[in-house]
């Protein structure tokens, strides 16, 4: 018998054991880095410890897995099969738990999930509307797997893509597999992923390499984490796809260094993959030679960027050069090389397992596919969210996201990380694609999404995001390391009383330079909050320029506080609390600020129980 | 050979020329600072920038570093590539006020006002002292270090290198070292004061020889810009 029959039979042999396993009852724990920082190996040791004490060790399963996206309210536990949801479970609520729910089938009450709009308490995870619109192709794994165990990847269908490949397709088939599906890169620049893989394929070359992008360097992104510590197995097999397709017997991981716990699970995997003779040479007897090692980046942003990336693996100073040629054309070691995001190979799986066809009929035109979102900032709902392409970004923020907390009104919403581009609320009903995002000075780019209310400053957002840029452009284009500098220099005078009439013109042509002449998106993408929030938010930079306020009471030289006369009654408590001594008044009288010695850091505002400090946009 | 058109000119350039090689060999000014013929090219300074594609699609590229390929569309000066370098100038010498070259570009290219805030450093980090160090005179005893605004040229940790045989190349091809001469200017301004001394063109090609003569390149101070050059080709 052929290798690759033997493993076919091995597969199902394990599929069988596990589908058995399936209906008993099963614990989930989720405990990605998230999780685990708010405790969840703690309370899965209680479960653990708790099913021993009742000896029920034979008959319920308890699985550590990776994360399910609703990261606000972990650590979550799942039971299965019911899918009973349970949030914010803390250890000591593990008796209770296995004593209630696993031995009588009661629900808790207090650790099922509370819809903050109404009240309701959920309690099946589906019911939940964070995860109503979501289509997790990718995430759902997450809960059905320990990314230790090969065998559970396997029990939900893995690695069948890649014997499919092996067993009964060309490399040109499935390479127009991946063209026919219609999926782009999801590492940021959106880079029809078929077409990208037929050009390292079409280039010559006996040595050829492959690389996962597993950089992730945009502050609050980390999509490519969760699914590298909870799916490991399904990067691997998207990788071995592609190196099979394209002709390369080499592959890289490249992970950044703040990323523990992702390289144990993916090293894990690796070995595991070799032990199943998955990796290494002659693959399942099919003459396929595919070996994947992992490079750890030192945590630099501008690394993420492909060339930089290719050359950090070299050894080299982490820095972009020009394209072309191409890392098709010449790519580490001057070797053709084909590049993609995490997220992206773990799409590759899923589209030989259900075709092109499925696959491209979710999404819009332009972007087929579901994308995985870090939804972040003033929201109530926040993690992680699969959605479909093409769903709206209203239905990101009000149907997922749930909204703004305290019934703030929404101002805006910032795509694609620290160079993408603020959207305002006259825009919500655009659709979250490639193409339409970008038509409004936005960017996908990987992902993340920063919801923003009315007390956020706009000007500030461009400030925040030019100083992250500021140290993290590499600094080599003069347009990209000095541009960004006068750029943040302007506006943070702007947001010290020191604005000038000509600034505005100055920034938008800076801005345009800046995008036109820089050699690497970094900073061909810089001024993108700049010039975003500028377009949409001018009256902003202006009140701030003009009448020397800032309208959201942010930036501290445009504001002021004031003791309200009528509201004061003299406790005193501002007066202690200031740092500065600024604040006089003798006991039961009112109060009054010095506004010399003001440093307007709104301790007293904080502090005072009577509402009576007015926080007032202005500095008079 | 490869065949692609500069300027509306169907030119050939040979293989591995870049864009700025074959506008070289034609005769067709690009401004440079960190390229030097007997180094690798960088593209850090952003100054020999020119425009390829078309419609939509046309990108500023550097051309120090942009290879020369088959069908290429290149403009060498339309509006979008003169008022990028403007700016070029502009942060440079916000950055290096006292530096002579710098100054002879900005009256070159009539740049006449700085709007921010003057450094006086005294690098660029153009990196023509690191390349001239490691690929002439096969040392390498300085490099960058840092990102971002940290980024600045030294020696392994800052000490006296043990590469280093003090050759001076790294002072030679400095373009920021020669200073400018010191007019009644106060320091930091743009001196602009061989503005009309020195007419641009012609320190290349005589007015008569000059294929812009009529539609105005945008940097010869006798013929500002009548029309732009996208006009011309249409
Ligand atoms: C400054 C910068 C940072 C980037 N960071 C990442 C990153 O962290 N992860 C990633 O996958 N791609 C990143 N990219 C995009 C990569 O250059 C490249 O386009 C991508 O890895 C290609 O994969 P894809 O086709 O699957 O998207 C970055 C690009 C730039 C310009
Ligand atoms: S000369 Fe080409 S970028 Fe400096």
């Amino acid at each position: 018998m052929k290798d690759i029959d033997k493993f076919k039979q091995k597969l199902s042999r394990i599929r069988k054991s596990k589908a058995e396993e399936s209906n008993r009852p099963c614990i989930i724990v989720s405990s990605g880095t998230c999780g685990e920082a708010r405790g969840s190996k703690e309370v899965f040791l209680a479960l653990k410890n708790v099913i021993k004490k009742y000896k029920l060790g034979k008959k319920v399963d308890i699985r550590l897995t990776g994360c399910h996206g609703f990261c606000q309210v972990e650590p979550i536990i799942i039971i299965h099969p019911e899918n009973i949801f349970y949030q914010s479970v803390q250890p000591e609520d593990a008796e209770e738990i296995i004593s209630e729910t696993i031995i009588n089938k009661n629900i808790i009450d207090h650790l099922l999930f509370k819809d903050p709009n109404n009240g309701k308490k959920i309690k099946l995870e589906k019911d939940i509307p964070f995860y109503k619109k979501q289509n997790k192709l990718l995430l759902k794994n997450n809960a059905s797997i320990d990314p230790f165990k090969i065998e559970d990847y396997i029990g939900i269908g893995g690695y069948s893509a890649i014997l499919k490949v092996l067993s009964k397709m060309k490399p040109e088939k499935v390479i127009d597999t991946i063209k026919e599906s219609g999926i782009r890169g999801r590492g940021g620049a959106g880079f029809p992923t078929g077409i990208k893989w037929s050009i390292a394929g079409k280039t010559e070359g006996k040595k050829k390499y492959i690389v996962c992008n597993a950089d992730e360097g945009d502050p609050g992104a980390y999509m490519d984490r969760s699914i590298l510590e909870g799916n490991p197995h399904s990067v691997l097999e998207g990788m071995m796809i592609g190196a099979n397709a394209i002709g390369a017997r080499e592959g890289f991981i490249y992970i950044r260094y703040e990323y523990p716990l992702a390289v144990t699970t993916i090293d894990a995997a690796i070995k595991q993959a070799k032990k199943y003779r998955l990796l290494g040479k002659n693959i399942l007897g099919t003459g396929f030679d595919f070996d994947i090692k992992i490079v750890r980046g030192a945590g630099a942003f501008v690394c993420g960027e492909e060339t930089a990336l290719m050359a950090s693996i070299e050894g080299k100073k982490g820095e972009p050069r020009q394209r072309p040629p191409f890392p098709a054309e010449r790519g580490i070691w001057n070797k053709p090389t084909n590049i993609n995001n995490v997220e992206t190979w773990a799409n590759v799986p899923l589209i030989i397992n259900n075709g092109a066809k499925w696959y491209s009929k979710i999404g819009t035109k332009g972007s087929k596919g579901t994308k995985i979102f870090s939804l972040v900032g003033k929201i109530n709902n926040t993690g992680l969210v699969e959605v479909p392409m093409g769903i709206s970004l209203k239905e990101m923020i009000y149907d997922i996201g749930g909204g703004i907390p305290e019934n703030k009104n929404f101002k805006a919403i910032q795509t694609g990380g620290p160079s993408g581009g603020c959207i305002p609320k006259e825009l919500l009903d655009l659709p979250i694609d490639y193409d339409e995002l970008a038509s409004v000075g936005s960017i996908m780019g990987s992902g993340g999404m920063v919801v923003m209310d009315e007390d956020t400053c706009m000007v500030d957002v461009a400030k925040y995001f030019l100083s992250f840029l500021e140290e993290e452009s590499c600094g080599k284009c003069l347009t990209c390391r000095e541009g960004i500098e006068r750029m943040l220099e302007i506006v943070e005078r702007i947001t010290e009383k020191e604005g000038k009439k000509e600034d505005i013109e100055t920034l938008k042509e800076l801005g345009e330079v800046v995008k036109d002449a820089s050699m690497c998106q970094l900073g061909q993408t810089a001024p993108n909050p700049v010039l975003s929030t500028l377009k949409y938010f001018e009256n902003e930079y202006l009140a701030h320029i003009r009448e020397k306020k800032c309208p959201a009471k942010v930036c501290r030289a445009l504001i002021s506080f004031k003791i309200l006369k009528d509201v004061c009654n003299g406790c005193g408590a501002c007066r202690i609390a200031c740092p500065e001594k600024a604040i006089s008044g003798e006991k039961k009288k009112l109060h009054s600020i010095d506004r010399k010695k003001c440093i307007k850091c709104g301790i007293c505002f904080e502090t005072c129980k009577f509402d009576a400090i007015d926080k007032r946009a202005g500095s008079d | 050979m490869i065949n692609l058109r500069i300027d509306g000119l169907d030119v050939q350039a040979e293989d591995g020329w870049t864009i700025l090689e074959t506008c070289q060999f034609y005769g067709i000014d690009i401004p440079t600072l960190c390229y030097d013929h007997g180094l690798s090219p960088y593209g850090a300074c952003r100054l020999c920038l020119v425009e390829i594609g078309e419609g939509k699609n046309a990108k500023l590229v550097s051309s120090c570093t942009y290879p020369a390929l088959e069908g290429l569309k290149v403009k060498s000066h339309s509006n979008r590539i003169i008022k990028a370098r403007k700016i070029v100038i502009e942060l440079m010498i916000a950055r290096c006020p006292n530096s002579k070259t710098l100054q002879d570009l900005a009256s070159k290219y009539n740049v006449q006002k700085i709007r921010f805030k003057i450094k006086h450093e005294d690098c660029l980090l153009c990196g023509l002292c690191v390349r001239m160090c490691k690929e002439q005179m096969m040392s390498g005893a300085i490099d960058f270090i840092g990102r971002g605004k940290d980024r600045r040229i030294t020696t392994a940790f800052d000490e006296k290198s043990d590469l280093c045989r003090t050759c001076g190349g790294c002072m030679y091809i400095c373009p920021i070292c020669e200073l400018r001469c010191q007019g009644p200017d106060p320091p930091g301004a743009v001196c602009g004061s061989c503005l009309e001394m020195s007419p641009t063109c012609l320190d290349f090609s005589s007015e008569a020889q000059c294929f812009m003569v009529e539609s105005g390149c945008g940097t010869c101070v006798r013929n500002p810009i009548k029309k732009n050059v996208n006009e011309m080709e249409e």
